[in-house]
C-alpha cells in the first residue's frame, strides 16, 4: 500500500484551520434488542439470539423495546439536548450482507433528541464547548468474519461468516456540529470528547461503554481549508476508530495527509477512510457523495414515538451528575493536584480509581495503584486497562493490606500479579503464596542479631549517632527475611537494639 | 360432497350439533379440491394430513365436551402470503419457492387458536401484486364462473377456491382491492377491515400502510364471524388497533336499514363503468331505498389522483420490503456465471427470482423514494392520502356509509390486460382509496350482469373502526336480494364440469 506523505503538524497548522465533526454509536445495553425480544448479549454462539424479526424473515414486523427509548432518552437529556414531541423511525435502505432486511431502521428527519451541547476540556485545560447536533435511534446490524486471505479485510477473502446475534441492538448515534477552532488540539478535543460521551453512557447506566468490544464507536470526520478561506474544505470520514488514543492519532493523521496533498494541489477526495492502528495511519475506503442514496422514507410498520413531557421531567430527575461537575468534585473530596488529577483523566482512570476510593482505599493510594503498577502492567501487556482481570475493589484490598502494614509494596505487587493471574482476591493470594509480612519482632530480632554480630562495626558507628549507618543492616536484614518484613520496622528495632547494648 | 355447498355458519351449526364432524366435513372439502384444483389453480400447496390432522382434534376435543369457538372444525383456505410453521410459503413468487416458514403469522395463530383445520395455502399473483394472478410464478387461478376469466387478483386463489366450493371461507389480503375485487368478479363476499383491526404479523409485506388481512367469505355472516376470528390488537404488530371494534357477528344480524344514509360517490358512478355493472349497482340501491335507507351523492374529488398516489406510496414500500429477498438467509440462490462476490449472488437470485410485474415496481418505487424525486413523487403522493382522508371525512358527514360499484367491469379474460399494466392498474380505481385512507370496505355480490351473465360486485365503505356498519347494510342488502331473486348468488354458479 502507497505510503501517504505527511506535513509537519505543526507547519500544517500554521496555514490552515481544521474543521472536526464527529459521530458517534452507543450501543445501549438493554436486555434485548431494540426491535424484537432477542436477547443482547456480547460474546454467545454466532447465530443464537435470533428470531424471525432480527434476521429479517419474510413477514416478520418491528415492535419498539420501550427501555431503548427511555436511554436514548437519557442520553439526549445528559447532551442538553431537545427532546423531540414526536420521533419517527425511518428506513434507511442500502444492501449489504449483514444488514438481515436490507435497510437499516434508523431515524432521519424527527430524532429522538437534537441541538444539544456539552464542555470538554482538553489536557491542556483549555475547555471548549461542542455543539450536538442530534442523536438519534437505530439498529446495529450483524458482524461479518471474511475467512481467508491475510488480513482479515473483505479484500481478498475466500468466503464470510454473517454472525447476527448484534443484528438489531439498539444503538445511539450521537452527531456533532462543525466543530471550529480547536487548531492544535482538535486531535485531543476528539479524543476527549469521546471519552466524555463514553463516561456519560456509563453513569448513566444505558450502555457497558467498552470501546474493545464496539460498545462505543466514532466515526471522525475531519476537513481543513488555508486561514482566512471561508467555504469549508473537502472532508473524509474515517470509520470506525475504536480508542481514545486511535481517534487522537487519527485525526491528526488525516490533518497532515490532507495539508500535504492540498499543499502539492491535490483535491481531498470524499470519502470514508479505515485507521490501521498497526500502521498508524488511514487508508481509503469509499467514495461517499452527499448525495448517497439511501432512500430515506417513514417506517410505516412504526407507529411514532411520543415521549410525554411528564415522562420526560422524570427521566432528567435520575440523571446523574454531568463530568465536568464530577470531575471538580472528585477533585476536590480526593484532594489531587491539577497535575495528578489531568494525569487520572486523560489516563482514563476515573472511574476505576472512583470506584476503588468507594470501595475504601485512600485516594492517592488509588491512584498510585492505578496509575503506576496496574498501568505499568496494561502498557507492557499492550492492553487496555479495563481489559486486565482486576476490579476497583481487589485494588482497594490490596491497598488496604499495605496501609495496614500486613504487605509491602514488594509483597503488594507480588499480589497484584496474583490477582491478575486468576489466582483470587488478594486475601487468598497472601495466605496461599505466603507473602504475608513478618511482624513476629522476635523472628526479626534474631535476624538482626545475626547480621549485626557480623558486622560490629555498624554497631559502633551507629552507637555513636551514625544512623545513616543503620541502612546497611537493614538491607541485609530484609534480604535474610526475603523481603517480607516491614522495613520502617525493621529499622527501629535495629536502632533498639544498638542502643541497647 | 353435498357439505361443500354449506356455508360455515351452516356447518358451524351442524358442528355444534354433533350432526356432521370435522373430518367429514374436511374430508369432503379436500376430495372438492383434489377434483377441482388440478383445472383452476385455487391452491399453491394442499395440506391433506395437517387439515386432517387439525380436524380430529378438534372431533376429539368436541367429543369430550369442551368449550369451543363459533368456527371450530370448519376448515379454511390462507392465502400463501401469509406465514405457516411447516407449510411451505410462496406469496406466489418464484424467490420463496420451497420456502418453510420457522413461524406462523398472528392471523394463522388465531385459526389455530380457533381450531380451524388449514386445507392449504391459495394461489396469488407475485408478492400481491396485481389483480388477475396471472402474476404469479405458479400460473393464473380460473374464475370459476368462466374458466376463461380471471377470478381477480391479486387474492384470486382465495375467491376462486371460495366460489368453486375449494373451501367455505378464505383468508385474503388486501392492498389496493386484492380482497375486494376478486371478491366481486367470482360472486363471493370480500372484507378489507379498517387499517390495524387485523394484525399484520406474518403477513409478506407489499405496501405496509395499505395491507390489511381480511375474509372471503360466500355470504355476509360468515366474512363476519371470520373477522371476528382473525381481529384484535397483536404486541408483534405496532399499528394494530388497541381497541377491539365490537362483534361483526351481532352487526351482521342486522335486519334494517331504516333512516340509513348511504352515499355514493359521484367520481365512482357512470362514465367508465360497464352498462351491466351500473345496471346491477343501481337495482341494489332501489332495494336498499324501498327498505327505508336514504340516498345522498357525495363527491370525493382528490379520487382522480388515488391511482396515482397508490402506484408511488405502494412500490416505493415494497422496493423496500422487497429488499430482504437477497438469498443470504432464505430462499432461492442463483450462482452468477464467473466469480461470485455478494454483490452478484443478489442480482442473479433477484434477476432469475422476481417476475416483471415485481420488477417493474422495485424499479418504480426505488425511482420514487429516490433523492432529489422524493418530494415530487412520494411526497406529494402523501399528501393526495390526506387529501382523500379529507374528502372521506366529509362524505361521512353525510352519510353513514359509501357505496360504489367495486369495480368498472366484471371479470375480464385471461392475457386481456397482461400486456397493459396500465389499463390493469385503473381496475382498482374504485377499491384503493379505501387502502389510502385506511378505511374498512366490503365487496358484496349484487347478481349477474346482463350482458356476460358475470358477477357484479357492489363496495361499502365506512369511516376507520366502523366496521360493523359494513356488516349491518351488508346483511341487509344480501336478504333483499336473496328475497327477489329467491336464491343465493352461488345457485346462478354453473355446475364446474373439470376433472
Amino acid at each position: 500500500m502507497a505510503k501517504d506523505q505527511l506535513m509537519d503538524y505543526q507547519k500544517a497548522l500554521e496555514t490552515y484551520e481544521v474543521v472536526i465533526g464527529l459521530e458517534v454509536h452507543v450501543e445501549l445495553n438493554t436486555n434485548t434488542k431494540m426491535f424484537c425480544g432477542c436477547a443482547n448479549v456480547f460474546g454467545d454462539e454466532p447465530n443464537t439470539n435470533v428470531c424471525p424479526n432480527c434476521l429479517g424473515f419474510p413477514g416478520a414486523m418491528p415492535a419498539v423495546n420501550g427501555k431503548a427509548i427511555e436511554n436514548s432518552i437519557k442520553i439526549g437529556l445528559a447532551l442538553d439536548c431537545e427532546i423531540a414531541a414526536t420521533g419517527r423511525f425511518a428506513r434507511k435502505n442500502y444492501f449489504y450482507p449483514d444488514l438481515a432486511k436490507n435497510f437499516q431502521t434508523s431515524q432521519y428527519d424527527e430524532p429522538i433528541a437534537f441541538e444539544g451541547k456539552i464542555d470538554i476540556e482538553v489536557p491542556s485545560g483549555k475547555v471548549f464547548t461542542v455543539e450536538i447536533e442530534r442523536a438519534h435511534m437505530e439498529e446495529d446490524a450483524g458482524k461479518l468474519t471474511h475467512v481467508g486471505g491475510s488480513t482479515g479485510r473483505i479484500q481478498g477473502a475466500e468466503f464470510s461468516l454473517v454472525d447476527f446475534n448484534r443484528a438489531g441492538v439498539p444503538l445511539v448515534e450521537i452527531v456533532t456540529k462543525p466543530i471550529y477552532g480547536a487548531g492544535d488540539e482538535a486531535p485531543e478535543l476528539a479524543a476527549a470528547y469521546v471519552r466524555s460521551i463514553r463516561e456519560i453512557v456509563k453513569n448513566l447506566g444505558v450502555s457497558d461503554a467498552r470501546m474493545e468490544r464496539g460498545n462505543v464507536r466514532c466515526d471522525a470526520n475531519v476537513s481543513i481549508r488555508p486561514k482566512g478561506q471561508e467555504k469549508l474544505g473537502t472532508r473524509t470520514e474515517t470509520k470506525n476508530v475504536n480508542s481514545l488514543r486511535s481517534i487522537e492519532r487519527a485525526v491528526k493523521y488525516e490533518i497532515q495527509r490532507q495539508a500535504q496533498l492540498l499543499s502539492q494541489g491535490t483535491a481531498i477526495i470524499q470519502e470514508t477512510r479505515h485507521w490501521h492502528e498497526d500502521r498508524g495511519a488511514t487508508s481509503s475506503g469509499r467514495p461517499k457523495s452527499d448525495a448517497d442514496d439511501y432512500r430515506y422514507f417513514p417506517e410505516p410498520d412504526l407507529v411514532p414515538v411520543q415521549p410525554s413531557k411528564e415522562w420526560i421531567e422524570q427521566l432528567r430527575a435520575t440523571l446523574p451528575e454531568k463530568p465536568a461537575i464530577r470531575r471538580k468534585r472528585l477533585q476536590e473530596l480526593w484532594g489531587f493536584s491539577d497535575l495528578e488529577f489531568r494525569d487520572v483523566v486523560n489516563s482514563d482512570l476515573l472511574d476505576e480509581i472512583d470506584d476503588t476510593v468507594k470501595a475504601g482505599a485512600k485516594p492517592q493510594a488509588a491512584r498510585k495503584w492505578w496509575t503506576g503498577e496496574v498501568a505499568r502492567i496494561a502498557n507492557s501487556e499492550d492492553k487496555d486497562i479495563t481489559e486486565l482481570a482486576i476490579t476497583p475493589s481487589q485494588v482497594a484490598q490490596i491497598a488496604e493490606l499495605v496501609e495496614s502494614g500486613k504487605l509491602t509494596d514488594r509483597l503488594a505487587r507480588e499480589v497484584l500479579t496474583g490477582v491478575l493471574a486468576g489466582e483470587g482476591d488478594p486475601a487468598e493470594i497472601v495466605a496461599k503464596r505466603g507473602l504475608e509480612v513478618v511482624s513476629d519482632d522476635g523472628a526479626l530480632l534474631e535476624a538482626i542479631d545475626k547480621v549485626l554480630a557480623e558486622q560490629p562495626e555498624v554497631l559502633e558507628k551507629i552507637r555513636e549517632g551514625k544512623v545513616q549507618a543503620a541502612g546497611a543492616v537493614i538491607g541485609a536484614v530484609m534480604k535474610a527475611m526475603a523481603g517480607s518484613a516491614d522495613a520502617a520496622r525493621v529499622r527501629e528495632l535495629v536502632i533498639q537494639r544498638a542502643t541497647e547494648k | 360432497m353435498s357439505f361443500v355447498n354449506k356455508s360455515a355458519s351452516e356447518l358451524s351449526a351442524m358442528l355444534a350439533s354433533k350432526e356432521i364432524s370435522s373430518v367429514e366435513i374436511t374430508q369432503a372439502q379436500l376430495d372438492n379440491i383434489d377434483r377441482l384444483n388440478p383445472k383452476i389453480n385455487s391452491y399453491l400447496t394442499v395440506t391433506h394430513e395437517i387439515a386432517l390432522a387439525q380436524a380430529k382434534e378438534v372431533d376429539e376435543l368436541r367429543a369430550k365436551g369442551e368449550k369451543l369457538s363459533a368456527l371450530a372444525g370448519v376448515p379454511i383456505a390462507v392465502k400463501d402470503n401469509l406465514t405457516t410453521i411447516g407449510i411451505e410459503t410462496t406469496a406466489g413468487s418464484k424467490i420463496l419457492k420451497g420456502w418453510i416458514p420457522p413461524y406462523n403469522a398472528t392471523v394463522v395463530q388465531k385459526i389455530l387458536a380457533n381450531r380451524m383445520p388449514i386445507l392449504g395455502k391459495t394461489n396469488m399473483d407475485e408478492f400481491a401484486m396485481g389483480s388477475s394472478t396471472e402474476n404469479s410464478a405458479y400460473g393464473p387461478s380460473l374464475n370459476p364462473w368462466d374458466l376463461k376469466r380471471t377470478p381477480g387478483g391479486s387474492g384470486g386463489g382465495s375467491s376462486s377456491a371460495v366460489a368453486s366450493m375449494q373451501a367455505a371461507i378464505a383468508i385474503g389480503s388486501d392492498t389496493g382491492g386484492s380482497i375486494r375485487f376478486p371478491a366481486a368478479v367470482t360472486g363471493t363476499v370480500g372484507v378489507k377491515p379498517t387499517y390495524g383491526a387485523v394484525s399484520r404479523y406474518g403477513l409478506i409485506a407489499l405496501g405496509s400502510s395499505l395491507d390489511q388481512i381480511g375474509p372471503v367469505a360466500r355470504n355476509v355472516m360468515d366474512a363476519a364471524m371470520l373477522q371476528d376470528a382473525i381481529s384484535g390488537p397483536d404486541a408483534m404488530d405496532a399499528t394494530s388497533l388497541p381497541e377491539s371494534l365490537g362483534s361483526m357477528t351481532e352487526a351482521a344480524k342486522n335486519d334494517s336499514v331504516k333512516g340509513l344514509k348511504i352515499g355514493i360517490i359521484k367520481e365512482l358512478t357512470g362514465e367508465g363503468f360497464q352498462a351491466g355493472v351500473s345496471e346491477r349497482f343501481q337495482e341494489a340501491l332501489d332495494l336498499l331505498v324501498a327498505s327505508g335507507a336514504e340516498i345522498v351523492e357525495v363527491s370525493c374529488p382528490s379520487f382522480q389522483y388515488a391511482i396515482a398516489a397508490y402506484y408511488l406510496i405502494q412500490p416505493a414500500e415494497a422496493s423496500s420490503n422487497l429488499a430482504r429477498f437477497d438469498s443470504v438467509r432464505f430462499g432461492l440462490r442463483v450462482m452468477p456465471e464467473g466469480a461470485a462476490t455478494v454483490e452478484k449472488v443478489m442480482a442473479a437470485t433477484r434477476e432469475e427470482g422476481f417476475g416483471p410485474e415485481v420488477k417493474r415496481r422495485i424499479i418504480l418505487g426505488t425511482y420514487a423514494l429516490s433523492s432529489g424525486y422524493y418530494d415530487a413523487y412520494y411526497g406529494s403522493a402523501q399528501k393526495v392520502r390526506t387529501l382523500i382522508q379529507a374528502d372521506l371525512a366529509k362524505a361521512f358527514e353525510k352519510a353513514n356509509v359509501l357505496v360504489s360499484p367495486t369495480a368498472p367491469t366484471t371479470a375480464f379474460l385471461l392475457g386481456e390486460k397482461q400486456e397493459d399494466p396500465l389499463a390493469m392498474y385503473l381496475n382498482d380505481i374504485a377499491t384503493i382509496p379505501a387502502n389510502l385512507a385506511g378505511v374498512p370496505g366490503m365487496s358484496l355480490p349484487v347478481g349477474l350482469a346482463k350482458e356476460d351473465n358475470l358477477p357484479v360486485g357492489a363496495q361499502f365503505l365506512a369511516p376507520a373502526r366502523e366496521d360493523a356498519r359494513l356488516y349491518k347494510v351488508g346483511a341487509v342488502l344480501e336478504k333483499l336480494l336473496e328475497n327477489k331473486w329467491s336464491k343465493k348468488m352461488m345457485d346462478f354458479a354453473p355446475e364446474l364440469r373439470v376433472n
